[in-house]
Order: structure tokens, then C-alpha cells, then sequence
């Protein structure tokens, strides 16, 4: 029998994330696989919204930090379950999105990037220059999420840096199914045929405008829980989280595995979360580096790296 | 019956349009009737093509009306005139070139499919349902262009004739009121082009409204039922293509007013 693409997908991340501990070397790891899951789930957002949808965002992580701040602030002001702030964030970022958005998505190409890259450094510059309520720079800590000492209770007794390893890891999973499922469904089909000519899709019908806008909704909420589980696991967030550093970083990575595809982008989020904790040296480089992968990328290997090998492999490659 | 006694399904009243100061387009009218096959033909640069785009609601015309069902639908939106029925093809091919060409087909489908984005996020029964119908929709289509075999091949690699069958199947798939056809036998060999005369008539023949522009004019004489002549954007010509070959206006617009003259 032959395996759908989609399945084959979550049977390979359901794998990953179960096999993957057997190989940490120190506990250190789960810290940094985490960290991934929680990159990959901003990057599946991406994929829906430039993947899918052909439309580009250079603001994303301003998603990503109402998301964690939605954690560090609706639990201590509104009383708010952090599970809920997580919601909360995501509500928040969706609606945002839907407003920004009808404007923004008119425009196309780069005066679409300028103009999300707009919206990015506006929440940064709020979440820097509130200080009455974000505490400015410094950050500010984030409540504790619970679910370890109920699953304690149950009789799961977890580490917290394993805790966060397969909580993130299951998140990350179930992001992955929503963006398979929309990828061949009418809504998927229809991001699918405005990514290849807008021209041709409104002549079938397709409203343009309203899908580009869902698409940019849904990746919004992607990036919204990332930030939301970031901001959980560290107990602590500062408002580089919607700098626009961590925006290029979303693109980068979902451009680095394979934009096309989710588990391509997933990869490439791993490469880019991984390599500054394999080579330290690459931490005060870390913004040369990603230039230099972004431009090796786009020159050798347009599909990006998992599709590339996935074609060599084949033996289908040009 | 003769053909004025017949409800027109699409009537163009003095449409025209200007690209900076030059008349592309100037106050040109006609109307085609259900199950009718009406040409525009005229030498390059006539303005067919800019007359379907503004039919179409790709250009925003600067004068005149266009009219689906007695509906005024002048400039509106290409989405919304595809709700109404309206369903075209491109001169220059506008393919899915990453989807396979069943999915191509499929996106013809976009106005029966589509439903709560929830539901396709969550890839809930109903979704799924609307998917198959419309994928099923889709390869009957296909065979109907000759084209099922090449179902799950990539769309790109496919040859020019090929996509442009698949252009007709999926704006089939709108199961259009009026189905405008931009140059379909263009690139086509002999065989091709027989082919897609079949599937016009065939079209024709189960009710739907067809307006096409083409330059082999062996096939427009063979399937119109009506021809419209443009000649710099006026209309010279209307009638029969019996009567339309033997007009002087169109003869001279063609060969060239010298060799009319002469």
C-alpha cells in the first residue's frame, strides 16, 4: 500500500519526536529540541502563507510576540489560566492579522514584505516602549503553565526540559496535520492556484482577497502559539521575540528546508535551530550566517534543501 | 427561428476602451445567445483580445456596457462574473504549472468545493467530500479532453495543445453559462485543432453560450454560427460567415486595402 504524503509526513515527525531522545547526549537536548518544535510551528505557518499562498511576511514575529505576551500579561491582569492566554494571544494575533491584513494583502512583491516588516517593528517598538505594562527590554516572566505537576499527579513524572520536549513536540504535530489537511482541500487548492496565477484563479472564482487574508490569518495564529509556548517554556520573554531578527529567522528557515513543503520547512528549522548549538562561534554571526544561507539557497537550490534531496534521491534530479 | 427572436445571454453595448490616447477598443456591440457560437475575428492588433479582457472584468472598460442575462455586470470582478456563469480561457495560457493537471482541473471547481476553512483545516468529513466530488468531476472532464491519462502528471511538462485542453476542462468545470475561448487552436496541429472544434460544438450544442476569438479562420467558419469583425478596435463586420467572407470591408481588413483596392 502506498503511504499519502500526508501520512508518511506525521509518521516521519511522530518518529522524530519519539526517537530523537534516545540519542541526547545530556538533557541539555530536549531543551534544544523543544526549541526546534517550537521554530517548526512558526515555520508551518509560513509554509501555508508563502508556500501555499505565494505571499511573503517579513513581520511575523510580531505574531509571535503578542502570543508570548498574551502568556506573560493575561494571567497576572485579567486572572486569565496561561492555557487560556495562549487562546487569548492567538484570538488577539488573528484579529490583528484580519485588520492589517486587508489592506497589506493588496499589495504585492516586495511592497508586501516593506509592509509586514512595518507591522513587525510596530508591535516591537510597543512591547519595547510600554514599560508600565511590558516592562520595556528587560522582559518580563512568564507564569508557570501547570500541566507538569497535573501529569505528576497522573502518575507521569516528567523533567521539565522533557515536559516541554514532547509538549511542544505534540503541538508541533498537530500544527503539521492542520496544514496537510488545508493543503489538499478545496480552501488549499484555491491558496494553491492564486500562488500559481492570480489571474486564472479569480476566473474560476477563487476570491483572491479573502484567501490570501485566511491564509494570512491562520499563519498569524501559527506564529502567535510559537511565541505563546517560547515565552511558556523560558518562564521569561523579552521583546526580541517580535524583533525583526526572529522574522527573517521564520522565513529563512521555512526557505532553507523547503517552503513548498511542511516537513521541509520543519527541517530547515532544525538545521537553523541546531547549528548555533553545535558551532557556538556561529552565535556572534548568526545574522551573516543567515544571509549567506538565504542566498545560497535561493541560487543552488530554489525548492529548498529537503525537496532538492527528495528530487536527487528520486534520481529525477535536473 | 431566427437568431434577434432569442433571448441574448451575454450583449456587449458599445464597449471601448484607451491605452494612453489610443483607442484600443472604440464603441463596439454584439450578442451571443445560448447554445450559440459567435467569432471575433480580426487582424492582430484589432483589439480581440482587449475586448475579451474587458468582457471579462480583467480590463475596466471606458465606455459602454456589458450585460450576462439582461444583468448589468459592466467592470465587475472576475470572481463574481465566474458566480454568474462566466467562465473564459487565455490566449497565453495561465496553467497551474506546479499542480498536477488533475488539480488544475479540480480549481474549476473552486465555486462548488469550497467551504468553512475550519473544516478543510481540520480535514472534517465534509471537506473531504467536497474534495473527491470535484476530483471526480475533474477526471471526467479530463476524458472528455482527451487528457485523463495524463491526470497526475505535473501540469508544466505538459505539451501546448495538451494545456490548452486542459484550460478548456477547467473553465468546463464552472459549468459555465458563457464560456469565452481566447485563440483555443492556437499552437494546435491539425489533429488538435479538430479535436477542440468537436468539443466547442459539443459545448455548444448542450446550451451554453460560446464566444471565441481565433486566427485560424478555416475553424471559425466551420463552427461559428455569427462572426464579428475587428478591424483598430472597430467593428467592420457582423453576420453569418458565409456573408461575413464576402464582405469588402473585412476582405480589404485582411488582405490589405491596396490588394482591395486593386
Amino acid at each position: 500500500m502506498k503511504l499519502s504524503a500526508k501520512t508518511a509526513t506525521l509518521l516521519v515527525l511522530a518518529l522524530l519526536v519519539a526517537v530523537s531522545p534516545f540519542f541526547f547526549p545530556s538533557g541539555y537536548y530536549y531543551r534544544v529540541g523543544a526549541l526546534i518544535f517550537v521554530n517548526g510551528i512558526a515555520v508551518t505557518g509560513i509554509v501555508i502563507l508563502t508556500g501555499y499562498a505565494g505571499q511573503i511576511s517579513l513581520g511575523h514575529a510580531g505574531f509571535a510576540g503578542i502570543g508570548a505576551y498574551a502568556c506573560a500579561l493575561a494571567p497576572v491582569h485579567l486572572g486569565l489560566h496561561p492555557a487560556l492566554a495562549v487562546v487569548l494571544g492567538g484570538a488577539i494575533s488573528a484579529v490583528l492579522a484580519f485588520l492589517v491584513g486587508r489592506p497589506i494583502l493588496r499589495l504585492k512583491g516586495y511592497y508586501l514584505g516593506v509592509a509586514t516588516l512595518g507591522f513587525g517593528i510596530l508591535v516591537s517598538m510597543v512591547l519595547n516602549n510600554e514599560r508600565e505594562l511590558t516592562r520595556g527590554p528587560d522582559g518580563i516572566e512568564v507564569p508557570e503553565l501547570g500541566l507538569r505537576g497535573v501529569l505528576k499527579d497522573w502518575g507521569l513524572d516528567l523533567t521539565n526540559g522533557e515536559f516541554w520536549y514532547f509538549f511542544c513536540g505534540l503541538a508541533l504535530i498537530l500544527g503539521a496535520w492542520l496544514a496537510l489537511n488545508l493543503y489538499g482541500s478545496p480552501t488549499g487548492r484555491a491558496l494553491r492556484a492564486l500562488h500559481g496565477s492570480e489571474v486564472a484563479a479569480r476566473t474560476v472564482g477563487v476570491d483572491v482577497a479573502r484567501m490570501k487574508l485566511q491564509a494570512f490569518v491562520i499563519s498569524a495564529v501559527y506564529a502567535s502559539v510559537s511565541g505563546s509556548l517560547l515565552a511558556l517554556q523560558n518562564k521569561f520573554i523579552t521583546p526580541d521575540v517580535a524583533g525583526f531578527m526572529h522574522s527573517i529567522e521564520m522565513v529563512t528557515m521555512a526557505v532553507l528546508g523547503g517552503v513548498g513543503s511542511v516537513l521541509g520547512a520543519i527541517f530547515g528549522a532544525g538545521i537553523l535551530t541546531l547549528l548555533p548549538q553545535v558551532l557556538t562561534v556561529f552565535a556572534e554571526y548568526e545574522q551573516l550566517v543567515l544571509g549567506l544561507v538565504m542566498m545560497v539557497v535561493m541560487i543552488f537550490l530554489r525548492e529548498g534543501l529537503l525537496p532538492s534531496i527528495l528530487r536527487r534521491l528520486r534520481g529525477t534530479g535536473e | 427561428m431566427t437568431r434577434e427572436a432569442r433571448e441574448a445571454l451575454l450583449s456587449v453595448e458599445g464597449l471601448g476602451i484607451a491605452f494612453g490616447g489610443l483607442k484600443a477598443v472604440n464603441d463596439v456591440s454584439f450578442t451571443v445567445r445560448p447554445g450559440e457560437i459567435v467569432s471575433v475575428i480580426g487582424p492582430n492588433g484589432a483589439g480581440k483580445t482587449t475586448l475579451f479582457n474587458m468582457i471579462s472584468g480583467v480590463y475596466l472598460p471606458g465606455m459602454g456596457k456589458v450585460k450576462l442575462m439582461g444583468e448589468e455586470v459592466t467592470a465587475m470582478a472576475p470572481h463574481l462574473l465566474a458566480r454568474r456563469g462566466m467562465s473564459r480561457t487565455f490566449q497565453n495560457l495561465q496553467i497551474f504549472q506546479s499542480m498536477t493537471v488533475l488539480e488544475n482541473a479540480v480549481t474549476g471547481y473552486h465555486l462548488t468545493e469550497r467551504g468553512p476553512v475550519l473544516a478543510d483545516l481540520l480535514g472534517l468529513p465534509s471537506s473531504r467530500r467536497r474534495a473527491r466530488a470535484s476530483e471526480e468531476g475533474a477526471r471526467r472532464l479530463l476524458a472528455r479532453v482527451g487528457l485523463e491519462r495524463a491526470a497526475e502528471r505535473e501540469a508544466g511538462n505538459l505539451s501546448y495543445g495538451s494545456l490548452k485542453r486542459l484550460e478548456i476542462a477547467r473553465a468546463l468545470a464552472l459549468n459555465p453559462k458563457i464560456l469565452l475561448l481566447d485563440e483555443p487552436a492556437a499552437g494546435c496541429n491539425a489533429v488538435e485543432t479538430e479535436e477542440i472544434d468537436h468539443l466547442i460544438a459539443e459545448v455548444a450544442a448542450s446550451g451554453v453560450a460560446i464566444l471565441l476569438v481565433e486566427h485560424d479562420m478555416k475553424m471559425v467558419m466551420r463552427v461559428s454560427n455569427h462572426i464579428v469583425v475587428l478591424d483598430h478596435g472597430e467593428k467592420i463586420a457582423e453576420g453569418d460567415p458565409a456573408t461575413v467572407s464576402r464582405n469588402p470591408a473585412v476582405i480589404a481588413a485582411y488582405l490589405g486595402a491596396e490588394n482591395a483596392d486593386g
